[in-house]
């Protein structure tokens, strides 16, 4: 296997609120490689979306990373003073965020927002920035791209705005992206056309993909391995396939029996019991132990990662057959 | 956009139209000019041929429509005490006025905005709280008491500025400024401060309030998930998003600060307008106090169409629509 682009180990992210510590991310570890898709999956709340702006030091109080070593490359991005992780942001690793109503500046135009991201990072002029932009823009697929360069956000449709920010993304060719839910405010003919086209740049560039996204069809499509989160844990990872297909962790099996399909035409829907627990009244041991059909007195103890495939491990006391 | 501009121009003319007439007859009940502009020791005859001279002696809508038919002649009227050309009269004191709240406005903003935009970055720093802090001062404190005390303050105990008037001044195509003096700067400074330190608190409230809100949105994070260096997050991008209702207010304050800077011109001493209104009013001197509003309502109309104008150029989603798509 070659070296991992990204490497999080044991990142744990928490908020200070007047109630009590919220730990939103609990030693959550994966890696991911170049070229690689990784799904980080989870219910709202689960702590996908903090993983992803942990990962770029994008943490505001009250929130702070407690613990935990973000390697990119071989530099460990927490040790990193405030000015030198900057530099890193929207040039080694970017983020798409997600709704690309939001995303945009709204009083400044397409152009300002682009060209500034590379003058950032870039020593070149503001032409040649321009001429760098309009070639990202054309690339993720947006016709006449020196037109749009000149338009305000709102002149823009959504799907449109996404590929923007995505064309921003691409822009400065980082080893990372990490991409929050990007497809999850559009509608499904431009989401697939999106899916498509991220696809493509990503096997040709080689970069590193976190793909966030409560959306289990689409990581299906798009991932090459997963990663289930739950309650700021990760309860289960490894090759996509194998996951969706022989989930072991009962959470990961009540996700994907919990989406409607054409197979099971007219019967009842299986939803998870109960509600996600608040991350301040965690249980003791294993958070999902409340809600799940399988759990005895051994839940009472935080189950700790257990291989039971290469690359591929889970938090639980009581798995699944694998297969089941 | 022409369009727009006329529209807004006959909204103005209906609306200084309907004033006049109300200021016109309001001012007829309130007293009889004569009563303070004759010598009581004069015989009537005397008195007869003052009023006479002055129109006062006709029916009031007479009166009324000398003055109507004057304004399509571009005649607003004579002062009835300096026996000058109302309009004449106010416009040789409008620079000096329009001077100390342009200073005054400049003032309120370059200090205002900054200030406010710490105050909203970090709202639980000590400093951010001291800044809330006097802007509640800044908003609460009487404005002639507050001119007295900067006067004493700067003028009595360091003795480092004049106390009053309007020092040197220059012409610069026949108006008379005092900013291009270092004496008229002077002079200038205190009398701005004063009227400057009720804007700069509403601006400050208005840039905290913005800046918090803003700091939160998306965009903001997204700019900062691009590796913008701080400057250009919070000069750009927060900055722009915030101005639409700092200029706003400032659109109002500043036809406010025109037609009313009348507490600070006296007591600066200040040769303005505002001194001009209140000793026309209390000499019954309609033809001045009418002119006077007239312009009033004039420049606010213009003022907030320049703030229309400030918004399109700030914000593109409310631009006026000149350009077919």
């Amino acid at each position: 296997m070659t070296a991992p682009i990204l490497s999080v180990n044991g990142l744990t992210t928490v908020f200070e609120t007047r109630i009590g510590t919220l730990t939103a991310v609990n030693d959550v570890s994966f890696t991911v490689g170049p070229g690689e898709v990784l799904g980080l999956v989870g219910e709202s709340g689960s702590g996908k979306t903090i993983t992803g702006f942990s990962i770029l030091g994008l943490i505001d109080r009250p929130g702070a990373i407690r613990a935990g070593e973000i390697w990119l490359k071989g530099t460990d991005l927490r040790k990193l003073a405030p000015d030198a992780l900057r530099r890193l942001r929207g040039d080694r690793i970017a983020m798409i965020f997600q709704d690309p109503m939001m995303t945009l500046n709204p009083v400044l135009r397409i152009d300002t927002q682009l060209i500034e991201t590379i003058l950032a990072h870039r020593d070149v002029s503001r032409g040649r920035a321009r001429e760098m932009a309009e070639a990202a823009l054309a690339q993720v697929g947006i016709p006449s791209p020196a037109e749009r360069l000149r338009a305000y956000p709102h002149e823009l449709s959504g799907g449109m705005r996404q590929r923007v920010v995505i064309a921003a993304a691409l822009m400065l060719e980082p080893d990372l992206i990490v991409a929050d839910e990007p497809t999850t405010a559009l509608d499904v003919t431009i989401q697939s056309q999106i899916l498509f086209e991220m696809q493509k740049l990503m096997a040709a560039r080689q970069t590193a993909l976190i793909w966030i996204t409560h959306d289990l069809t689409v990581v299906a499509g798009l991932a090459h391995r997963v990663a289930v989160m739950y309650a700021g844990r990760i309860v289960e990872t490894g090759p996509v396939d194998d996951v969706l297909d022989r989930p072991a962790h009962p959470y990961t099996h009540g996700l994907i029996h919990s989406i409607p399909s054409a197979t099971a035409r007219g019967q009842r829907l299986a939803p998870i019991r109960g509600m996600t627990p608040s991350l301040i009244h965690l249980p003791e041991g294993c958070a999902f132990a409340p809600r799940c059909g399988r759990a005895d007195a051994a839940c009472g103890t935080a189950p700790a990662a257990t291989d039971i495939a290469p690359g591929r491990w889970l938090r639980c006391h009581h798995p699944l057959e694998a297969g089941a | 956009m022409l369009a727009y501009l006329i529209r807004r121009l006959g909204q103005a003319a209906l609306v200084m139209a309907v004033m006049a007439t109300i200021v016109f007859f309001g001012l007829y009940t309130v007293g009889n000019p004569i009563d303070l502009l004759i010598n009581p020791e004069d015989d009537l005859a005397a008195q007869e041929a003052a009023m006479r001279r002055l129109g006062l002696d006709q029916p009031i809508w007479v009166q009324f429509g000398h003055f109507v038919g004057g304004i399509f002649e571009g005649d607003l009227g004579t002062s009835f005490v300096h026996n000058r050309p109302a309009l004449e009269l106010i416009l040789s004191r409008l620079p000096a006025t329009l001077e100390l709240v342009f200073f005054a406005m400049l003032l309120a903003v370059l200090i205002g905005v900054p200030l406010g935009m710490i105050a909203g970055l970090r709202p639980d720093a000590p400093s951010s709280k001291a800044i809330m802090a006097a802007s509640i001062l800044g908003f609460s404190i009487p404005n002639f008491w507050q001119g007295l005390m900067l006067i004493m303050l700067f003028a009595v105990y360091w003795g480092i500025l004049p106390a009053g008037g309007r020092g040197d001044t220059v012409d610069v195509l026949g108006i008379p400024v005092s900013f291009l003096t270092w004496d008229g700067l002077k002079h200038l400074f205190l009398p701005a401060l004063n009227l400057a330190i009720f804007k700069m608190s509403l601006v400050i409230r208005l840039a905290r309030a913005g800046t918090a809100e803003v700091a939160l949105q998306d965009y903001v994070k997204y700019a900062r998930a691009r590796g913008l260096s701080p400057s250009r997050v919070i000069g750009v991008h927060v900055l722009k998003n915030i101005l639409i209702p700092v200029v706003t207010v400032l659109g109002l304050e500043t036809g406010n600060a025109i037609a009313f800077a009348v507490v600070t011109e006296t007591v600066f001493a200040w040769p303005g307008i505002g001194k001009l209104l209140i000793d026309s009013i209390n000499l019954l001197d309609r033809p001045v106090v009418v002119a006077y509003l007239m312009l009033t309502v004039f420049m606010f109309v213009m003022i907030n169409f320049l703030v229309d104008i400030g918004y399109s150029l700030l914000d593109p989603r409310v631009r006026i629509q000149a350009r077919g798509r």
